[in-house]
């Protein structure tokens, strides 16, 4: 193995960026792929392929991908909420390759919405 | 590398070790693959995570949930609900003691919340046998900064600006240690890191060198290089398998960097450490009998001064948790190090809090938090509704706080004057079910059996006291007692050579201090309030509660209970050896616990004698 230099710490924490704010929760945008039984019947995990192979592509640090129970529009799914930091979260439906990528692009990378496929802006009120 | 999107905390150290953690880890593997998930999730083994009452332990994240008691049965339903549909397992969170719902996430739990992590920072997020994972959180970046921008005086003058002071137990200035050894003559000059913690029950150190190894070593480096030093020393005890692997494993990665070796860093340093086992001798904690062992000589103390050397040179010891918190003090700065704690008390200190209190495990919090905060917030109060009657600080060197003290901020001096002392950091909470004259009699035998022998007022005094205390709780004890048990502790303190003897009566006397009433009990009355003491108690059975349904009978050893099916069963004392085999079975809390000489309210029937 190569002996460290002091500059090469700092690559290494480079490298370790994104395993390590993984690991800390933090993030600038965070994607929530919607993953109950029918998400998954209708294609969600291709989605979450798809968006694994982008952040991959992108080598982004400050993105956090998730999944989370049936969000409760069965007949829209595969579905996904976006939220970027400091803004309101928004839902994406029939989702297939080109629309994920579409939207990554657009709306998490450079945080501008994709209109025709979005649902609806913000989330359900609880209590 | 291809991205993953969740991480498996999953702490290996050694209590969920002890629990199937790595056997856990095995299954989450396989269910992980059987899912097509192990692309996008990866298990990652982590030390102890502090709440070792609730292991095996896992933490999720980026979402920050925490799981408690896993077992292996629980892998295939966790997997598919939480990690493939994203719905987190209620049944697997916590629950604090008497509430209803689960706390899913760590930061909200009590236990969690209240810390603060300097030495413990990396906990449960590192890997602790991949050295990239250090680094990412900043590891070795103060070896760095010392190396590149910082003369050894000035490394030493920030130490000594923080106020850190040794954790071991004596609390000693390090940076003055440091600076007396920086002076020092001779060649080579020396590292040792004191790994042997051998308070029972105290893992505090265990728990750093299994989480964070490279935490130690960064330190000891850092030592190295302000002192002068070539070579260092871990000596740990044997008793940690794990603890010594994971070192073995910091040491070779860190020497595969080159920060361990010769040009450290390109820097032109040589520093190398090397790891030696202790054989189980509770003596070995001690400086300059750590110092003889690892001379090869029987473990004795030597006389202080002259100032400790090994094998006739200059050689700087600190414990663990010293040396974990110095890359935080170089890479921080000596005024936020200072900026925490009290005044003559700096920075934070972990405990290993244990004993009655509903949240055990591992905590890190600054100095200066008060007892109850410690037993109350983060310990999540009394458990079993009990009463909070003391707390036990310092291992078998210190004392026992009462909970009229409670109050009483945790900071060196503050124990020292109540009697008690920091030590180590072991914290034993106590309620009234703990007899104090027990608590006693039990670290005056492990002192009995860890003396050294080299002076004759510990070798011998410790063992008479020990003796007297036995006779104590056997309900032998005589007026005078007490006065002989002060007098004998005052010339232990006084004559002998190191600090396990200078310490071993203090159990003894702060216990006399706070609780002589119980003292008095045992002697005069031959009772023992707690009902601990097995000659001086006596079970009976509560005619109000029993139901007769011979539980109790069926279940003693010695036939010592009377009853026929239906009616009220009554304990033969002459027969009772206070197994409490009855005590435990009974499902209707009818056996009691009387201290001898107590009157209770209920009329002795015929069939139960007390003991005379």
């Amino acid at each position: 193995m190569l002996k460290l230099k002091p500059e090469d710490l700092a690559g290494i924490r480079e490298r370790m960026a994104r395993t390590m704010s993984l690991r800390e929760g933090q993030a600038r945008a965070h994607v929530t792929v919607h993953m109950g039984t029918c998400g998954i019947a209708a294609g969600a995990r291709n989605v979450m392929r798809v968006l694994l192979n982008l952040l991959e592509q992108q080598d982004a640090k400050d993105i956090l991908l998730t999944t989370s129970g049936c969000a409760g529009l069965c007949s829209c799914e595969p579905m996904m909420t976006v939220e970027v930091k400091g803004q309101a979260p928004v839902k994406y439906v029939h989702l297939d390759e080109a629309k994920t990528a579409q939207i990554f692009e657009s709306h998490v990378l450079a945080g501008k919405i994709v209109q025709e496929h979005a649902l609806a802006v913000g989330s359900e009120r609880v209590g | 590398m291809k991205p993953q999107r969740m991480h498996l905390m999953l702490c290996t150290g050694t209590g969920c070790v002890s629990n199937k953690a790595f056997r856990i880890r095995q299954v989450l593997e396989e269910t992980l693959a059987k899912h097509q998930l192990q692309d996008e999730i990866a298990v990652v083994p982590t030390g102890c995570n502090g709440f070792c009452a609730q292991g095996p332990v896992m933490v999720v994240q980026p979402d920050g949930i925490f799981y408690q008691m896993l077992t292996e049965r629980d892998i295939p339903e966790l997997v598919e609900e939480h990690f493939l549909k994203g719905r987190p397992l209620r049944r697997l969170m916590f629950t604090p003691s008497g509430e209803q719902e689960p706390v899913p996430r760590m930061s909200d739990i009590g236990f969690f919340g209240k810390q603060r992590l300097v030495a413990l920072k990396n906990r449960g997020l590192i890997d602790p046998e991949r050295i990239d994972d250090y680094i990412a959180r900043d590891g070795y970046s103060a070896l760095a900064k010392v190396l590149m921008e910082m003369t050894p005086e000035e490394v030493v003058e920030e130490v000594k600006q923080s106020g850190l002071r040794g954790r071991g137990g004596a609390g000693f200035p390090a940076g003055r240690k440091w600076e007396s050894r920086r002076k020092a003559r001779g060649e080579p000059k020396y590292i040792v890191c004191n790994a042997d913690e051998g308070d029972p029950g105290a893992f505090m150190d265990r728990s750093i060198i299994e989480s964070d190894p490279h935490a130690v070593l960064e330190g000891m480096i850092i030592g190295a290089y302000a002192i002068g030093a070539s070579r260092g020393y871990v000596y740990i005890r044997n008793e940690y398998p794990l603890a010594v692997e994971r070192l073995g494993i910091a040491i070779r990665q860190a020497r595969d960097y080159g920060l361990l070796g010769t040009d450290i860093l390109g820097r032109g340093f040589d520093f190398d450490i090397e790891i030696r086992r202790g054989a189980g001798a509770f003596v070995c904690g001690e400086t300059t009998s750590l110092v003889a062992s690892i001379e090869g000589q029987p473990p004795e103390p030597r006389q202080r001064p002259p100032r400790t050397t090994l094998w006739g040179k200059p050689v700087n010891i600190n414990n663990v948790e010293t040396w974990a918190n110095v890359p935080a003090i170089i890479l921080r700065g000596a005024a936020w190090f200072a900026s925490i704690g009290t005044e003559k008390s700096k920075g934070t200190k972990v405990f290993s809090l244990v004993g009655k209190v509903r949240n055990t495990g591992l905590v890190e919090v600054p100095m200066g938090i008060s007892i109850r905060e410690i037993v109350f917030d983060i310990g999540g109060g009394m458990a079993g509704g009990k009463r909070f009657k003391a707390i036990q600080t310092g291992g078998p060197s210190g004392g026992c706080i009462p909970a009229s003290l409670q109050d009483l901020p945790i900071d060196y001096e503050q124990l020292t004057a109540a009697g008690s002392m920091m030590g180590s950091g072991g914290l034993i909470v106590m309620d009234e079910s703990d007899c104090m004259v027990d608590v006693a009699r039990y670290f005056l035998e492990f002192l009995t059996e860890e003396s050294c022998g080299k002076c004759t007022a510990c070798r011998e005094g410790v063992q008479v006291m020990y003796q007297m205390l036995a006779k104590i709780c056997a309900g032998q004890g005589t007026g005078g007692d007490i006065d002989l048990l002060e007098e004998l502790s005052h010339a232990v303190i006084d004559a002998s050579l190191c600090g396990l003897g200078k310490s071993a009566p203090n159990p003894v006397l702060s216990t006399l201090r706070y609780f002589r009433d119980e003292y008095e009990a045992h002697i005069r009355d031959r009772c023992c309030p707690a009902c601990v003491c097995k000659p001086l108690f006596h079970y009976r059975i509560d005619e109000n509660r029993c139901n007769g349904c011979g539980a109790c009978k069926k279940n003693c050893p010695y036939e010592a209970i009377e009853g026929t099916l239906k009616s009220v069963h009554g304990i033969l004392q002459e027969k009772c050896t206070k197994c409490g085999a009855c005590y435990d079975v009974c499902p209707k809390d009818a056996v009691t616990k009387i201290p001898n000489r107590m009157k209770t309210s209920e009329p002795r029937t015929a069939e139960e004698l007390v003991p005379a």
